[in-house]
């Protein structure tokens, strides 16, 4: 099996020239796992409401973090029940526009925010106690909307950043973004490191067009959703290129479940828009081992319970109980995944 | 050899840094302790003024969000964006004082005079407000801007301009228009993308109009008869002075490197004697003037002064941050301490998050010698400093 990983990361790295240019073939015949939505799970008190569900994490104690836009962008938690908890950052200067919310292995609530081009670490206790990236100043005006290229990308600034990872010492990486396409790293400090793409998109591997997810592995690998590519690209903990794959649609956003045997969940979310007949190819999350097997899908586009509106985050700490979060639903949802029918199993031995 | 000598010999010219200064400086041993106690739901934006009191109350005025422009008006109009928060000594929360000010736009700086009134500068209302003990307004210097200009002012529609890049760019641009908050590195003299150069009529750029109209103001002081002086600013390039009741005397000052000059002036710090002594930030410099405006010396080491502070008493110190660039936490942070002839009598801290490191430093308040409130715009908090004595 080790081997077998090897080989496969030989392959996609010296296949990697322009043909990744293009999407791949999505793969075929993937089990589906059956799986129910939890009814009614979050439990929003009177007058309390989500807008867009952008970010969803939760922590070791099952508490729900989600990081929504509303009329204002505001960072909500609630217990592993779904009864509310309390706002965190209420008023922050780091909330403008709401891009994830992701809970590291010592429960510290960090959020990533477009409008702001920063990302805000709140402790436990819900107080800020690091941020990366600047916001920009208000005193310049109205600023008047971007065109032509993104400017150099900078060491400590940010560029409508998406998402953060932690490896096992705490070195921070951040996918940035959306005006730069990059990898960071910065160390348990924030002190910069290095990186791995610019302020230019691009399709060759170790370049990326609208990273929008990331996640760590146990030994410190990075998983890069690289949204506009149709790929994710796993990197070593150097940014260093191991592997492509480019058989699960869209990958919008990632996750990583934690443990001895870790799984790497992708989402292949239906596009905005709904335009006609994406629903019928989009929308479905895959289940994977770590070096890019398919072990199943589930879920489905649809505005109903059950299915799935713009997938724009994963939780997947307990890797049977995913917790999605979706922009054009305006809701998350609890999903209980059930045990794999048995041929469908023994189909997944055999594709190995 | 040589020419590795030669070339940091001229480096260190070229950053106006006597390169001996960099090395004889000791180093001040300090302790810091983040004492600010909050409610559940005030938070701390960027730090950016930090003032105490005679009781040792603590005064924050804060970028706590940005200014809301609401669509549908017959102009656009910029409401909030900051807040002013009070602390006793012990660091716990008191009370919030100009609650939705009309002035509160982008917080720059906050400052508290003998008498116990507390001012705070706001750099994009361009206004100074002075606060009475109690927490009523009882002085106003500037005017803010009724509206808007949409495009903003000096980004222009060229598609090249930066200024609308989310990259932070707006920021940047900002930077390159005279140095963000925290002070740019921009080394040239006259910064000609500057806000419409002073509305001075006809004047040298960045002398501004001889009034209380300010351009992106950044401090203020006052002289032992209560005569108050504004460090004037992002845009102008002067120092404006008006006597105690704010009625307006004289500005001095204009862009460029000259004595006299400045570029971004954005700190002051006024000595026993009257002696007004400027952060020039983008010239890398502290100038010292009297109280008429005329130039008497310049301290050409201390790296880019972005937060200057006196103490008080009959042994004056003046305390000068080096803050590092918001685009660059790998390069200067430290403050230095000097006695009133510019003679560095010590060094401490560098850039970054930690306790103990500074993230483009802001504000410093030195009402004790040895207990500092430091202010932070890349760190959104203060730090209370111990200093131990110089060694």
């Amino acid at each position: 099996m080790r081997r077998c990983v090897t080989c496969c990361v030989v392959v996609f790295v010296l296949c990697a020239g322009s043909a990744f240019a293009q999407s791949k073939a999505r793969a075929q015949n993937v089990p589906e796992i059956p799986y129910e939505s939890v009814p009614n799970f979050l439990k929003l008190p009177p007058g309390l409401y989500l807008g867009e569900a952008i970010g969803v994490a939760t922590n070791s104690k099952g508490h729900v973090f989600v990081y929504t836009r509303s009329a204002n962008t505001r960072l909500f938690e609630f217990d592993q029940n779904g009864v509310y908890v309390r706002e965190i950052g209420e008023g922050s200067y780091g909330f403008e526009f709401a891009h994830a919310v992701r809970v590291d292995p010592q429960d510290n609530i960090w959020v990533v925010d477009e409008g702001t081009n920063m990302v805000v670490k709140f402790n436990p206790e819900g107080r800020v106690v690091m941020v990366l990236g600047r916001r920009p100043e208000a005193v310049a005006g109205v600023p008047a909307t971007q065109a032509g290229p993104a400017p150099p990308a900078e060491k400590y600034l940010l560029g409508r950043p998406t998402d953060v990872a932690w490896d096992p010492q705490g070195n921070i990486f951040v996918s940035d973004g959306y005006v730069n396409h990059r990898v960071v790293k910065y160390d348990k400090n924030g002190r910069f490191i290095r990186q791995v793409g610019s302020e230019r998109a691009g399709s060759e591997p170790s370049q990326f067009s609208t990273p929008h997810g990331i996640a760590v592995d146990a030994q410190g690998n990075v998983y890069v959703a690289d949204r506009a590519n149709n790929r994710m690209q796993v990197l070593d903990n150097n940014l260093v290129l191991r592997a492509i794959y480019d058989n699960i649609g869209v990958s919008w956003t990632v996750c990583i479940s934690p443990g001895p045997h870790q799984y790497l969940f992708s989402s292949n979310s239906n596009p905005n828009g709904n335009t006609p007949g994406s629903w019928d190819i989009t929308g479905e999350i895959y289940k994977m081992e770590l070096d890019g097997t398919i072990l199943g899908r589930f879920g489905h586009a649809s505005k109903q319970i059950g299915g799935f509106q713009v997938v724009h985050a994963i939780d997947c700490r307990n890797p049977n109980e995913i917790i999605v979060a979706e922009i054009e639903s305006w809701r998350v949802q609890k999903l209980m995944l059930k045990p794999m029918p048995v041929k469908a199993s023994a189909e997944r031995q055999e594709s190995r | 050899m040589t020419k590795q000598c030669s070339i940091v010999a001229v480096a260190a010219l070229l950053a106006g840094l006597p390169a001996a200064a960099q090395f004889a400086v000791p180093e001040i041993r300090f302790e810091s302790a983040d004492v600010l106690k909050f409610p559940d739901n005030i938070h701390l934006g960027e730090a950016a003024g930090v003032a105490t009191n005679s009781k040792g109350d603590v005064f924050v005025y804060t970028r706590t969000g940005h200014p809301t422009i609401s669509i549908g008006s017959a102009r656009p109009f910029a409401h909030g964006g900051s807040r002013l928060f009070q602390f006793d000594r012990t660091g716990k929360f008191v009370r919030e004082i100009g609650q939705g000010s009309y002035g509160f736009l982008f917080a720059q700086q906050a400052r508290v005079d003998p008498q116990d009134n507390l001012w705070v500068v706001d750099q994009m209302s361009s206004m100074v407000i002075k606060f009475d003990a109690n927490g009523q307004v009882q002085l106003l210097l500037g005017r803010k801007a009724e509206s808007e200009q949409v495009p903003a002012r000096g980004t222009g529609p060229a598609p090249a301009a930066p200024a609308g890049a989310a990259a932070g760019a707006a920021g940047e641009a900002i930077v390159g228009r005279g140095a963000g908050a925290g002070g740019g590195r921009a080394a040239g003299p006259a910064d000609a993308e500057g806000p419409p150069a002073g509305r001075g009529r006809g004047g040298p750029p960045g002398a501004g109009a001889q009034s209380d109209v300010f351009q992106r103001p950044t401090d203020v002081a006052w002289d032992g008869a209560g005569n108050i002086y504004v460090a004037d600013g992002f845009g102008n390039s002067r120092v404006a002075k008006f006597d105690k009741n704010g009625k307006f005397v004289k500005s001095w000052g204009s862009r460029g490197l000259a004595p006299g000059q400045f570029n971004t002036p954005h700190g002051i710090a006024i000595d026993a004697q009257g002696l007004v002594y400027i952060a020039d930030s983008g010239n890398r410099r502290i100038q010292v003037f009297d109280g008429d405006g005329n130039f008497k010396t310049q301290f050409l080491n201390v790296g880019t002064p972005s937060a200057i502070c006196i103490t008080p008493g009959p042994r004056q110190y003046l305390y000068s941050s080096n803050s590092n660039p918001p685009t660059d936490l790998d390069v200067d942070g430290e403050i230095y301490k000097l006695d009133l002839n510019g003679r560095l009598l010590g060094r401490f801290g560098k850039a970054g998050k930690l306790l103990k490191e500074f993230g483009t430093v802001n504000a410093i308040d030195c009402r004790s010698e040895n207990e500092l409130y430091v202010g932070e715009t890349g760190n959104w908090r203060v730090q209370k400093l111990t200093l131990h004595p110089v060694p």
